[in-house]
């Protein structure tokens, strides 16, 4: 399709002795323009490649005036009106793209170490530094763990995951409101965490730009709260698109409330049909065993083919056993 | 907030292929922006504005270019246009959906002098 005005045949073709060209009549306009060409001649074509180098070349000409120029061909594939002086650029790169080459790296970094990653999203209030706090303390026996919190302004969630024993980095993201990957790389050169752990970072409570801002993790985790709305999940699909598993947190409030469960869950497998989801409590524990389940079967596959000093077996019998008893759960 | 950090992305990406290809000047910026992308136009466009001030892209022209989403249904092995992630099939109502296309945000090409 011809970019300048739309026209699905762009190709101006101009044949002819004399270089006053030409008139590029499409079907609703016709224009001229002066070209300057000097015939002698010296003249310079620059263009641009699809995929992304350009090169120049300069050449002399030998008009026979018998050959046909071709102005077509050039990016905009059209002699464009009014343009002789300006020319195109075909960029074709994602807007994101700065991003996901940042996020690629942290993701080599991190799975080479064998490090199990999460970017945690929801929006604020759902108790995702609580349940944070709550996992770090119950699994501390079992995994090494460190955190990168998110958030706009102070370091209070830094402190409280501090307060558990755990290593924990704040990034301030001032205006921002989400983070991203470039932010998370210089925090995990900081945090500098150990081969086999687990690494959550907590995203700005937003449920709407993090679902576009890869960081390296392995899954993104949404948690929901039930004093939320059961309709979140299609209120804000980019979020749960992009979450591989959902945390329906704060189900002991359940008997207070008019949340709809059932509901709830069909939502968020409307708009990601491979999302699992959880039902669990911060405050009372309940489906807290779940999650760490979860957490510990996949920091076990990620440890996986990694090498390491000191080999020691991942998964014992027991584990393998719980880990069918998941996936029995997870079939049913 | 989110369309700001995207457009400074956008301009980022003007500044480097201006050094890149030694061009002073864009006249015009196409953007391929999906229906899922979750990118407010008219945000982006009042965003652009803003942050190309004073730049190689000062008072540059903003065209849209609109992207359908798509999405591959499991049920009915075909692929189909969506407009909203949480959309069942067209044809069979189903909901086994892979979105295949429309969260894209690119920059085509652009118009320099």
């Amino acid at each position: 399709m011809c970019t300048v005005c739309g026209c699905s045949e762009g190709e101006a073709r101009v044949n002819g002795q004399v270089h006053t060209h030409g008139e590029h009549s499409h079907d609703e306009h016709t224009h001229s323009h002066a070209h300057d060409h000097s015939h002698g001649h010296d003249h310079s074509h620059s263009h641009n490649h699809s995929n992304g180098h350009e090169h120049s070349h300069s050449h002399s000409h030998e008009h026979s005036h018998e050959g046909a120029h071709h102005y077509g061909q050039g990016p905009a594939r059209a002699h464009v009106p009014g343009m002789s002086q300006s020319r195109m650029v075909q960029i074709e790169q994602d807007i994101l793209g700065k991003n996901q080459r940042y996020a690629n790296q942290n993701r080599v970094k991190l799975q080479n170490k064998g490090i199990f990653s999460l970017n945690l999203v929801s929006s604020p209030g759902s108790g995702k530094t609580t349940l944070l706090t709550r996992t770090l303390h119950d699994l501390k026996e079992q995994h090494a763990m460190s955190v990168i919190e998110g958030d706009q302004e102070t370091s209070q969630d830094a402190q409280r995951i501090r307060e558990t024993g755990a290593p924990a980095i704040q990034i301030n993201t001032g205006k921002g409101c989400h983070l991203d990957a470039h932010m998370v790389g210089h925090a995990i050169e900081k945090l500098e965490p150990e081969t086999g752990s687990l690494l959550f970072i907590e995203n700005v409570g937003n449920l709407v730009c993090p679902a576009a801002f890869d960081l390296g993790e392995e899954h993104k985790v949404a948690i929901l709260s039930v004093t939320e709305g059961e309709d979140k999940p299609i209120k804000y699909p980019d979020m749960f698109h992009a979450a591989s598993i959902m945390l329906l947190n704060k189900v002991d409030l359940l008997p207070y409330l008019d949340f709809d469960v059932e509901q709830c869950i069909a939502y968020a497998k409307q708009v990601n049909p491979r999302i699992k989801v959880l039902k669990v409590s911060a405050k009372s524990g309940e489906g807290m065993q779940d999650w760490y389940q979860w957490l510990t079967l996949n920091q076990q596959s990620q440890m996986l083919g990694v090498e390491t000093a000191s080999q020691k077996p991942i998964a014992s019998t027991k584990n393998m056993a719980d880990a069918q008893h998941i996936t029995e759960q997870a079939d049913g | 907030m989110h369309e700001m950090s995207l457009c400074e992305g956008v301009l980022q990406v003007i500044e480097d292929a201006a050094k890149a290809q030694s061009f002073d000047k864009v006249k015009t910026v196409w953007l391929e922006v999906g229906s899922l992308s979750g990118v407010e136009i008219k945000a982006l466009e009042f965003c652009f504005e803003v942050v190309c001030r004073n730049s190689v892209a000062h008072d540059a022209a903003l065209e849209i270019i609109e992207s359908p989403a798509q999405a591959w249904c499991m049920q009915c092995a075909e692929s189909v246009v969506i407009n909203q992630r949480y959309d069942p099939c067209p044809m069979c109502e189903g909901h086994q959906l892979q979105v295949t296309g429309g969260d894209e945000m690119r920059i085509k090409e652009l118009e320099v002098v």
